[in-house]
């Protein structure tokens, strides 16, 4: 096999081992109402951490994405709130703001030449603050036409659920995929993530690139936003803290290399299952206390940080020897 | 020694204009701005406590200050000091005497720290996904450590450090002034503070070159879990209990922050801890002068993030380019004018 299909091999098996682990003490994890709800419940996560692949992917970071899912949850509650305009017109608004949003900061990051760290933390207090500028309460949305999206699933076999959110999840995973492996933007993004300057030498537009990279970044996470308002029904400023280090922890599970070049959109979704599936043993449980899922999680990204050391570590030295 | 003091004033001339700058616009808006008084034998007033509120954002970046100038970054910070904090309030409650208490909370951000150093100098980690482990994980540490309650303390040793004063300030104020004092003269009085920036430009050159690159590491990043420890302590005896939720959450950003704004470069190298508190103090001013201007807390994030911007703008390569272009040709008009003349 490939040294690149290993950390993504390694990531399938244990997901599907420590699956098994959790069936073998609880058989109803297996029904198809928990994976319905492991999709429901990870829908806005996931769909932001498809943007935060493409973005480590290409070496960069983007601290902006839990931010962004705040703003575009409030901005949709107070549009809704005050003003008689249909949500889909809404949710297009949103989504333009979002991925201006990141455009610019993809720009500033680019033509600046200033780290994508700090500008992503500037990005993050902006949109934050802009979401308490609209409202500092907890707004809810009413408006019948969120009824009916929420209505909207289809039923599997054994009761279980695929909402509208979380089948919006598996289609924007299948489409980043398509992107990430079948277009020439796709290329472009590993081609950066494996170095500026060579990408630059291979004719790779460096400069477009980046600000395509953040604005998918921005578009995404602003999906994110308006499936986050589906699920809670609500806008609040405070909502989604922290989303980003999730994104990010998802992602470097899943087996893409932070250092950018290497990685697959398939494993981000295998990472927010680990993620989902820890969250929902420990709630079978009901004895243990939520504080071990931090715990666990930070666990499991310190083995999968040594594997990949491991890996890059042996594939070198094969490369040396053959 | 002028000349030393002159290089000084020089690094530090942009940060100290744009905290001029800051305080000046608050104290138009807030007129008795820079009054001080002393009551019960402790100066009050908005610059006090300025430098009182400032702090754990103060004591963190000169931690940040020398791990980023080794082209690392430490993000676990916020959760060590809620880890410390979590670790002071229940030690101290389960009937520890003060020094060994602060002994205790000290040796775990110490430990924490080493544990950072030991994934980026041993296991050769990227410093941003090393730091990022115990980031996720500590603050699971630290309510593991409360059992998810808030801990609250009455210690009055223990609450002193945190609003005691001590000759007519603040003892936080005092704790990070001599601290930081103390680094400062450690990194440039010795042959550190060099070394250290060696490893930042270039860490396998320093390495070939004999710096003993594994322990420096090491040890920086150890310095950041102590400085964290210290802020940890102080946030904890501020309160009069640990709060492992919500301790030191998100000052590792404004940390770092900090550092960028002292103008220490994110990729390493040149470093300098004044700048960096500094740089701290800005921050802490642009939150205080917001909330006594009395606009409403709402704008508080844009109106910091755009002075950030700002600030981070005219730092950025192209814009130094420009500067530098611009003073350039100031100085080579120079002589034409006199030819002309």
């Amino acid at each position: 096999m490939k040294p690149k299909y290993l950390p993504l091999t390694a990531t399938i098996v244990i997901f599907v081992l420590s699956y098994a682990l959790c069936v073998a003490q609880y058989p109803n994890i297996l029904s198809t109402r928990v994976i319905g709800n492991l999709l429901t419940d990870n829908a806005f996560l996931g769909i932001a951490a498809v943007g935060m692949t493409f973005v480590i992917l290409s070496g960069g970071i983007d601290l902006s994405i839990g931010s962004v899912i705040a703003f575009t949850g409030v901005f949709l509650a107070v549009v809704l709130e005050n003003a008689a305009i249909h949500p889909l017109v809404a949710f297009a608004v949103a989504l333009l703001i979002a991925t201006l949003f990141g455009a610019v900061m993809g720009a500033i990051i680019h033509y600046l030449e200033m780290p994508a760290f700090i500008v992503t933390l500037a990005g993050m207090f902006l949109a934050r603050g802009m979401a308490f500028v609209l409202s500092i309460d907890s707004i809810a949305i009413k408006h019948p036409f969120y009824g009916t999206l929420k209505g909207l699933y289809y039923k599997l076999p054994g009761g279980g659920r695929i909402t509208l959110i979380g089948g919006l999840m598996l289609l924007v995973f299948g489409i980043g995929i398509l992107i990430a492996h079948r277009t020439r933007f796709g290329t472009d993004v590993y081609a950066l993530g494996g170095g500026t300057a060579t990408a630059k030498l291979m004719g790779v537009p460096v400069g477009r690139t980046t600000i395509m990279i953040y604005a998918l970044s921005g578009l995404l996470a602003g999906l994110s936003g308006i499936v986050f308002s589906l699920y809670t029904s609500a806008g609040y400023s405070l909502a989604a803290v922290g989303v980003e280090l999730d994104a990010i922890t998802a992602v470097v599970i899943g087996g893409t290399l932070l250092t950018g070049g290497s990685g697959f959109v398939a494993g981000t979704f295998i990472g927010i299952l680990i993620q989902g599936l820890i969250q929902t043993y420990i709630t079978f449980d009901g004895s243990l206390s939520s504080w071990w899922t931090k715990i666990l999680i930070g666990l499991l990204l310190f083995a999968f940080i040594l594997m990949q050391k491991g890996i890059v570590y042996v594939s070198r030295s094969e490369r040396r020897h053959a | 020694m002028t000349a030393i003091l002159r290089s000084y004033a020089l690094r530090l001339l942009p940060q100290l204009i744009a905290l001029a700058a800051i305080l000046l616009m608050v104290s138009f808006v807030f007129p008795g701005f820079f009054r001080l008084e002393i009551q019960n034998g402790r100066l009050y007033g908005s610059l006090i406590d300025i430098f009182n509120r400032g702090a754990p954002v103060v004591l963190l970046a000169i931690g940040m200050t020398v791990v980023i100038a080794t082209k690392g970054i430490d993000l676990s910070v916020g959760a060590v000091m809620a880890i410390c904090g979590a670790v002071a309030a229940s030690s101290i409650t389960s009937g520890h005497s003060l020094a060994m208490t602060l002994l205790i909370t000290l040796g775990t951000g110490i430990l924490c720290g080493l544990w950072n150093g030991f994934l980026v100098a041993v296991l050769d980690i990227q410093p941003i996904i090393a730091t990022l482990v115990l980031m996720v994980a500590g603050r699971g540490i630290a309510q593991l450590v409360t059992e998810g309650a808030i801990l609250t303390f009455n210690d009055p040793g223990l609450i002193f450090l945190g609003s005691g004063s001590f000759a007519w300030l603040p003892l936080p104020v005092l704790i990070w002034l001599a601290f930081g004092i103390l680094v400062a003269l450690i990194v440039r009085k010795t042959a550190l503070g060099m070394l250290i920036e060696a490893i930042g430009v270039n860490r396998q050159a320093s390495t070939l070159s004999g710096v003993l690159t594994p322990v420096l590491l090491i040890a920086a990043y150890m310095l950041s879990g102590l400085c964290a420890a210290i802020a940890g302590i102080i946030a904890a005896a501020d309160i009069k209990g640990a709060d492992a939720n919500n301790a030191g959450l998100w000052l590792e950003l404004d940390a770092i922050l900090a550092v960028v704004i002292g103008g220490t470069s994110l990729l390493g190298g040149r470093f300098s801890i004044a700048a960096s508190v500094l740089g701290a103090i800005i921050i802490q001013s642009i939150n205080t002068g917001i909330l006594l201007s009395g606009f409403p807390p709402e704008f508080n994030l844009i109106i910091k993030a755009a002075i950030i911007v700002f600030i981070l703008v005219l730092q950025s390569p192209p814009a130094r380019n420009a500067l530098t272009f611009v003073a350039l040709l100031r100085a080579s008009r120079k002589p034409t004018e006199r030819q002309a003349r």
